[in-house]
């Protein structure tokens, strides 16, 4: 028996019986994703582009309800348009840059984020989960369509994993009972309680935060309409809760976050005539549908390896951050986009195994500084001490009256991606004058470019970006190929700005992930083919 | 990066402590404690330099 965890919103794989099922010796997949939330179904879009055949486990039949992760940011929304299905979450997104920050009742200060013009995607949206979801699996859908080897299976429940040395066994249950299955490669996408990573015994440790935090979106149906913002309280006496967040969804909802501490009576606080005696307080008499809510407590743990043997964890399932600065959803689909390229030119042959475990390495890298970074905002957000508490109160009162402290005031920082600086993958870093948000190991920056847009020229294969510099159209790097993208910066300024800096030209070397892993002012093939072995995990 | 001044620089040495403790007159601790805060916050931000203000938490940690 199945039981469902949570309702669903979408029912988009719905239990089929599969023919594995009537088979008598494990069938074996080449790779086995576990979990069909946003990290499990992008990592089946990055393998199945690349024509690696993948099957997802899910025990449940969809898309879980509720609005759950609602800010993506733009590094996500480039991984997801590099899987197709990034421009209608940018369309049904709320794009916002203005945001207010109170004290008490006095607003301190309001900030525009002014962001840079010249990306294809903004710094963040906002969007529901589920919405961010059903457009990945309507592009997986799509992808089937044209032959792509994904399949979903619903209602598939691992029920015991066996990890040999050279691929996994699992023992899947589904409403006709069990069945068992084998893979060269297990990806464990199955979230922050991750069961597999239970079963299989690896450690997960961390910080667990001693505060919870009550979410509430509702869906207004009066006059009263607050614009696209995002408004931080800290310490509002007009609501009930040490901090509060109001943060604008698409289709009319408001999410309301209300900081409410740790010894709560979280099922007095989750009925609704509390939760409205909390949100009238708050705003006053207005008209409202409750759409959604949860009571959310959180930590900031990792495994200490991403890698054991045939497995990888990935998303939440890997590492967990504090909701502040919106970097968990965000940085699992970095992982996705890390892990995607490296698995297939192993079960290609054209890498070896090691170049896996540089996928923990660098997401490992990534994980830290985003913990760092969101313990950071937690620290300000909830003071652990009295004098945290009166530094915080001392940055607030001072940014009201003064420039300076504003920078200080931590409510969430923006998620950005991670540079994976002195990581082993990383080659020469060879262009005099270059732009350093453009070193090796940088992720691309966009670029406008002859009326397009510089990242959907790249990515999915190693490139050779060459600007105002000669080389030929393909270089074979011992049998992987690497193919050219010639530009000019006349006519590209932003282009220019943004790889050139100093230099007169320059060649880039590409990864997969539109990851920066080597450059240099001029061509040298065998300085190219040296760095693909580097990036490949070859020397 | 400069490196944090730990010979007498402030004129009037006397007059300067005794505004000091002026600020603090009549304050309760609550009061005293976020006005240390801010100042603290102000002559950092004045710094800037993040050596200096490195060399200044290690001296007053070392004390």
């Amino acid at each position: 028996m199945i039981q469902d965890r949570y309702t669903l919103a979408y029912k988009v794989y719905p239990y089929e019986k599969s023919d594995d099922q009537d088979k008598p010796g494990a069938v074996r997949h080449p790779v086995v994703i576990v979990g069909g939330g946003p990290i499990g179904v992008a990592t089946a879009l990055d393998l199945g582009q690349q024509g690696i055949p993948v099957l997802v486990l899910d025990d449940h039949e969809g898309i879980g309800m509720g609005s759950r992760a609602i800010c993506f940011a733009k590094r996500c929304l480039e991984v997801a348009d590099r899987y197709g299905c990034g421009e209608p979450m940018l369309q049904k997104g709320v794009v916002w840059n203005v945001g207010k920050v109170f004290h008490k009742d006095d607003k301190v200060f309001e900030f525009n984020l002014l962001p840079e013009q010249g990306h294809k995607y903004p710094a963040f949206i906002n969007l529901q989960q589920p919405y961010f979801e059903k457009f990945m699996m309507d592009r997986l859908r799509a992808m089937q369509a044209e032959g792509a080897p994904i399949e979903i299976r619903g209602k598939n429940r691992v029920d015991a994993v066996a990890v040999l040395d050279d691929h996994v066994v699992l023992d899947v249950m589904t409403p006709d009972g069990p069945y068992r299955i084998a893979a060269d490669w297990l990806v464990a996408c199955d979230g922050a309680s991750s069961p597999l990573r239970n079963m299989l015994g690896y450690d997960f440790t961390g910080k667990i935060f001693q505060d919870s935090f009550l979410i509430a979106d509702i869906r207004m149906k009066g006059d009263l309409k607050f614009p696209a913002e995002r408004w931080f309280w800290f310490e509002p006496s007009h609501g009930q809760g040490a901090s509060t967040l109001l943060h604008k969804q698409p289709d009319d909802v408001w999410r309301i976050d209300f900081q409410i501490g740790w010894d709560v009576n979280r099922k007095e606080e989750m009925k609704e005539e509390n939760i409205r005696r909390r949100i009238d307080a708050f705003l006053g008499k207005a008209d409202y549908e409750m759409v959604w809510s949860s009571i959310y407590t959180f930590q900031c743990k990792r495994m200490d390896s991403f890698r054991h043997g045939r497995v990888f964890f990935a998303g939440d399932a890997a590492h967990q951050v504090s909701p502040f600065g919106a970097r968990g959803a965000n940085s699992g689909m970095q992982d996705v986009d890390n892990l995607g390229w490296k698995l297939g030119l192993v079960i290609r042959g054209k890498a070896p195994e090691r170049l896996l475990d540089t996928y923990s390495e660098e997401r490992v890298f990534g994980a830290d500084e985003n913990i760092l970074n969101s313990t950071r905002s937690t620290d300000f957000i909830t003071p652990k001490s009295e004098i945290s508490k009166i530094f915080r109160d001392a940055v607030l009162a001072l940014a009201g009256k003064t420039k300076f402290a504003r920078p200080l005031v931590n409510s969430g920082r923006l998620s950005v991606p991670c540079v994976y600086d002195g990581l082993s993958l990383n080659g020469p870093d060879a262009l005099a004058g270059g732009p350093a948000r453009a070193r090796v190991g940088a992720p691309m920056v966009d670029a406008p470019i002859d009326g397009g847009w510089l990242l959907e020229k790249l990515g999915g294969k190693f490139q050779l970006m060459t600007i105002d510099a000669d080389a030929p159209g393909t270089i074979d790097a011992d049998g992987i190929e690497v193919t050219r993208l010639a530009l000019s910066a006349k006519g590209n300024p932003e282009l220019a700005e943004r790889y050139l800096g100093e230099a007169r030209s320059a060649v880039y070397l590409m990864r997969p992930d539109q990851h920066i892993a080597a450059r240099w002012d001029a061509f040298d093939a065998d300085a190219v083919r040296r760095a693909v072995n580097i990036a490949t995990g070859r020397v | 990066m400069g490196t944090l001044n730990t010979e007498p620089n402030i004129a009037n040495p006397d007059d300067f402590y005794a505004r000091l403790l002026a600020a603090h007159e009549g304050k309760s601790k609550a009061e005293s404690d976020a006005l240390n805060a801010r100042l603290v916050l102000i002559l950092s931000n004045h710094i800037g330099d993040r050596q200096v203000l490195g060399e200044a938490l290690v001296l007053a940690l070392e004390t």
